[in-house]
């Protein structure tokens, strides 16, 4: 006769592992470390090449333009770049036993991405066995981000935005360590591959409850040299991609040569050029931003 | 994780757990009722896995450190990335020259860190003076094995 065991739950004593104690303190750290931010904004999409981190790195600048104190968490950690995108200097980061103080970058934005933490050509690389290292490297990956937010001293803010690199997956993981972000940026570009893959992390967020999503196309029309606006992509997408998932639409961004080139040397366009009509359209979504952290959702 | 004796149907205690080398973690576990011994052995992934968790197996011996699973376990890191601040310390606390010696052999990456762990050990403990004796005794009692 087939012996019958008890289940892990039927035993009446505590593990003697403490894993579970400890994740719980690791728990409640992130939750106390995130009390001091009035609003959580995660810029996801699930599709790369999208332009999150520049738009995170335009719109933490507007924010920071404004007044609010704001933090900008780099979640990327094997492609960062929110660190040079927003000016963070690479110089050593403070430390003691109640946190790690981030870098400061353009406009005061605190910053921490995995960029100011590796040497300049350095991979992301962990150590331990190389053998089936796959079973691991996501546990450590979300360790690291999971100190990202909890173990930095980011202090009192009014912004805390977070950069995600592709795949939906990532959106579960944050979503693992923070149930419900006050606001959830979509960015989806006016492409048929973009509304089908962004659709998937828009299904993905809708099912796990999160409150407030917006989508906001990026790159939706080319702007030339003379201020000339080119069509891009396949216009209508986005609209379909809104109606199909019943998000609503926060911005359109045109792309502009001036937008990339600026944001990769450290000077986000919004403060250098905010004239022009990306910085215009990033603006006014900071506007909803600011509307929306106001209002219950 | 939980380990029963059958023959007591009774959940065993974690009595020791050591790194004994090779990547292998060993947690002896003990039944209460019996006195029966045994000991879990993980390969060096399975103890991967779990570090990589930012846990320690039977519960910590020092409190958690800002981005101690960053620094313990990022390859490729600045050297010069964390700069520790010191607070003001209610009982001073002095370092020997074999200690501070010992002590600069530390990755900068992870000195801070380890500076503190043994500063809190001897501060706990009402030690003055931190030597290289008291180093050795804090790696034994508190598992800092590789610090």
């Amino acid at each position: 006769m087939m012996r019958r065991f008890r289940t892990y739950h039927e035993l009446p004593h505590e593990t003697e592992s403490g894993i579970l104690e400890q994740v719980l303190v690791q728990r409640a750290r992130l939750e106390r470390r995130l009390e001091g931010v009035r609003t959580v904004a995660a810029v996801v999409s699930g599709k790369g090449g999208v332009g999150k981190s520049a738009l995170t790195a335009n719109l933490a600048a507007a924010l920071a333009l404004r007044g609010a104190r704001v933090g900008a968490l780099d979640a990327d950690l094997n492609g960062p770049s929110l660190g040079r995108m927003l000016a963070a200097a690479r110089t050593p980061l403070a430390e003691d036993e109640y946190g790690v103080r981030p870098a400061t970058g353009a406009f005061g934005v605190r910053v921490m991405s995995m960029d100011l933490i590796l040497a300049a050509d350095a991979p992301l690389r962990w150590k331990g066995p190389t053998a089936d290292s796959f079973i691991w490297r996501g546990s450590a990956e979300t360790g690291a981000l999971r100190e990202f937010l909890s173990d930095v001293a980011w202090g009192n803010l009014e912004w805390l935005l977070i950069d995600l690199p592709p795949g939906t997956d990532r959106i579960e993981r944050l979503l693992d360590l923070i149930p419900r972000p006050d606001i959830v940026l979509l960015i989806a570009t006016p492409s048929e591959i973009a509304r089908f893959v962004v659709g998937k992390s828009a299904r993905l967020l809708r099912e796990s409850g999160v409150p407030r999503v917006a989508i906001v196309a990026n790159m939706t029309a080319y702007v030339d040299d003379l201020g000339v606006t080119h069509q891009l992509f396949s216009a209508g997408s986005v609209d379909l991609l809104a109606e199909e998932t019943g998000l609503p639409v926060w911005g359109r961004i045109p792309f502009e040569p001036a937008l990339a080139t600026l944001t990769d040397a450290g000077k986000p366009i919004v403060s250098v050029h905010p004239e022009t009509l990306a910085s215009r359209a990033i603006s006014a979504l900071a506007d909803r931003l600011e509307h929306a952290a106001t209002e219950s959702p | 994780m939980k380990f029963l004796c059958l023959r007591c149907d009774a959940v065993m205690s974690l009595a020791e757990r050591q790194l004994p080398g090779d990547g292998t973690l060993a947690a002896v576990f003990t039944c209460e009722a019996c006195g029966h011994e045994i000991a879990m052995l993980t390969n060096p992934m399975e103890t991967q896995l779990v570090s990589s968790l930012g846990v320690k197996i039977g519960g910590r011996t020092v409190p958690p450190q800002p981005m101690e699973l960053t620094r313990s376990g990022l390859d490729g890191a600045r050297e010069d990335v964390f700069e520790t601040v010191d607070r003001v310390d209610p009982v001073r606390l002095e370092w020997d020259a074999q200690a501070v010696e010992r002590l600069a052999r530390v990755p900068s990456f992870v000195r801070g860190m380890v500076k503190r762990i043994y500063a809190d050990y001897a501060r706990e403990r009402g030690i003055g003076v931190i030597t290289v004796a008291v180093m050795d005794r804090a790696r034994s009692e508190l598992g800092l094995e590789g610090m």
